[in-house]
């Protein structure tokens, strides 16, 4: 089981390493860094001057080695258009994407789980087909124009709900949270249901799925012969054992909010890493997307890393070596 | 004699294959439709893609066209008509263009993006997947941890690394579109062709000394279709929304061939004055593409897989 864990721990850093080199190799040497990074406008021999105070003179495996050795300090050089460090300017908006994720993926569990539920349970009633003809909808919904539509019916048809922006904040561990507010509240409401919509269909379609699987198994037969009440079959027999592939799925599924947070925090004005990673490829700022790249492959491997791990946990079946 | 070709008309082989094929295929085509969700994506496939093919013969207006647009026309409601007396059913934008105008010819750009780069996704990811599956051995490990790995971010991530990189256009939305997707493909292709390959028409195929490629193209490739059909059908799908949703965040195709993405994003500034048909026209237009291909490919998942066959 170690042996296992650190093998998979070795094998993570390989594909960021691997990753490492695509980001460095896509920016340095498809874009053009000397036409991003250099103001047109400059003579010939100031041109030169910068190329060689950014080092880009130099071979392209000693730019690369360069590179890794910011990565490892966490810099990734400073942002063009904020003047700080690229990785602080990301940071600072952590907790806001963090928020509205969190949010989304209560609600899409709050929402999709029960009625993924019912309609396993029941799946000949109106209602259920109802509820899976409305989840097909919420795949098929673009997002983005979802998230217009929100904002036109309740922020300017019915002006409930504000569209733009975090609100109110209030501290919490010396971050700011926009949820501790009612302004701020108010103003995550929307982005969350939009960025959870998708996620709720997903749930809720897998949970049915699951539902209908576990529903056929000798064990929920005999509970049902045992005559225990349908009570405890239910929370018990049925679903204790949806949790595995729920788990993997809200597990996998945060990191793709994190990543689908880029439209929702584009949308709603939400000042996240989401809208910031737009607005620096919009603004060419390349320490900030580089820095926003690396970020998420990290993020994603350790995600799954995770994810492995906590299968072994929940499944003692599913033991690591099994797969190599 | 008699009794001979009584006996072969009632072997399975007979049953399946003999027949001429419009016999086969009707009662396949009934099986198909008898499914009500399978009937209107179809009619709201061949409607979209009716209006994207004839879009410049059957659009009142062409909003490419500066000749015909009229700036007086601007952010008229829908169902007002132009000074000139042609109707604008679904009002016009900022620009004065004709909304169902522009829909119609936006759906052209937003299908041959996602018709494209999907088809060329799979091409690509079935290719590779069926060659890892043939293989084996250590191709098939790398290419499937590649496949993994691919899989393990989500496609929109995937798709703003590659426009990050290689800036924006139409061309660079499909290619980001095929890195986003083939993964899909590959995977697929290689769980079907790994069942496949462990039948016996293989080993015949391989004992009667059969080169590999044709192996692979002419024997493993079209029992492993099925599948592939219905994710490609999916994909499509996927890709449309994708490319839309780039569009939307400014990333995408041009502004002179403007896909339903950007027609959306364009009515984004006027959305909270009110204006709302410049978003949510073109927004259903969208949704209708994408809800009929999903259907269509829902119920060929359906009638394609052997486990739900009569």
């Amino acid at each position: 089981m170690v042996t296992t864990l650190i093998r998979r721990i070795i094998q993570a850093g390989f594909v960021i390493l691997a990753m490492t080199v695509i980001v460095f190799l896509g920016v340095n040497v498809i874009g053009n860094p000397v036409d991003i990074l250099i103001n047109p406008d400059l003579n010939q021999a100031e041109r030169l001057r910068v190329i060689e105070n950014l080092g880009l003179d130099r071979p392209l495996w000693q730019q690369y080695l360069s590179f890794l050795h910011g990565l490892t300090e966490g810099n990734f050089g400073n942002s063009f258009v904020y003047s700080k460090p690229a990785l602080d300017v990301i940071l600072e908006r952590l907790p806001a994407t963090l928020e509205l994720a969190l949010c989304a993926m209560v609600i899409a569990i709050v929402v999709g789980l029960p009625l993924g539920l019912y309609a396993g349970l029941y799946p000949n009633r109106v209602s259920s087909r109802v509820i899976m003809t409305g989840s097909i909808l919420g795949f098929s919904l673009p997002t983005f124009w979802v998230g217009l539509m929100l904002i036109l019916l309740f922020a300017v048809q019915l002006g409930w709900l504000p569209s733009n922006g975090r609100g109110e904040t209030a501290m919490l561990f010396g971050v700011r949270w926009s949820f501790l507010t009612w302004d701020g509240l108010s103003h995550l409401l929307l982005p969350a249901l939009n960025l959870a919509l998708f996620k709720t269909s997903l749930i809720l379609r897998l949970t049915r799925a699951g539902v209908q699987e576990v529903i056929m198994q000798d064990y929920v037969k005999f509970a049902r012969a045992k005559g225990l009440r349908e009570n405890r079959i239910i929370l018990v027999h049925i679903l204790k054992n949806l949790m595995i592939p729920v788990v993997t799925i809200i597990g996998l599924e945060f990191g793709s909010l994190i990543a689908f947070s880029i439209v929702t925090e584009s949308i709603f004005g939400w000042p996240g890493m989401g809208k910031l990673i737009i607005d620096s490829i919009n603004l060419l700022d390349r320490p900030v997307i580089v820095a926003y790249l690396m970020m998420m492959v990290v993020l994603f491997v350790s995600l799954n890393f995770i994810i492995d791990v906590c299968y072994t946990l929940l499944d003692p079946r599913v033991r690591l070596d099994g797969k190599g | 004699m008699e009794s001979k070709i009584a006996t072969e008309a009632e072997s399975p082989i007979a049953r399946t294959g003999q027949r001429p094929i419009s016999r086969r295929i009707w009662p396949a085509l009934r099986h198909f439709f008898s499914s009500p969700a399978a009937l209107v994506g179809c009619i709201g496939l061949v409607v979209v893609l009716f209006t994207a093919i004839f879009a410049p013969w059957i659009a009142p207006q062409n909003p490419y066209d500066l000749q015909q647009l009229d700036i007086m026309d601007s952010r008229l409601p829908p169902g007002s008509e132009s000074f000139s007396g042609v109707p604008y059913l679904l009002g016009t934008d900022g620009q004065g263009r004709d909304i169902l105008s522009g829909i119609m010819y936006g759906l052209r750009t937003s299908l041959i993006v996602g018709i494209a780069s999907a088809f060329a996704a799979a091409l690509i990811g079935t290719t590779l997947g069926l060659m890892a599956a043939y293989l084996g051995g250590r191709t098939e490990n790398f290419m499937m941890r590649l496949v993994d790995l691919q899989l393990s971010f989500p496609t929109i991530l995937m798709a703003l690394m590659v426009l990050a990189i290689l800036g924006n256009g139409v061309t660079n939305v499909v290619l980001a579109i095929i890195v986003a997707e083939w993964a899909t493909y590959a995977r697929t292709a290689r769980g079907t062709a790994l069942v496949e390959r462990e039948k016996e028409y293989i080993d015949a195929a391989r004992c009667l000394r059969i080169p590999g490629r044709r192996v692979l193209l002419r024997h493993l490739l079209p029992n492993c279709l099925a599948p592939i059909i219905v994710i490609a059908t999916m994909q499509v799908a996927r890709a449309i929304g994708l490319e839309a949703t780039l569009s939307f965040l400014g990333l995408g195709a041009s502004v002179t061939q403007p896909s339903l993405g950007m027609l959306i994003s364009n009515g984004y500034q006027y959305l909270l004055s009110g204006l709302y048909w410049i978003s949510f026209y073109p927004g259903i237009a969208l949704l209708i593409t994408i809800v009929s291909i999903n259907l269509v490919g829902d119920r060929l998942r359906d009638v394609l897989n052997p486990r739900n066959a009569r």
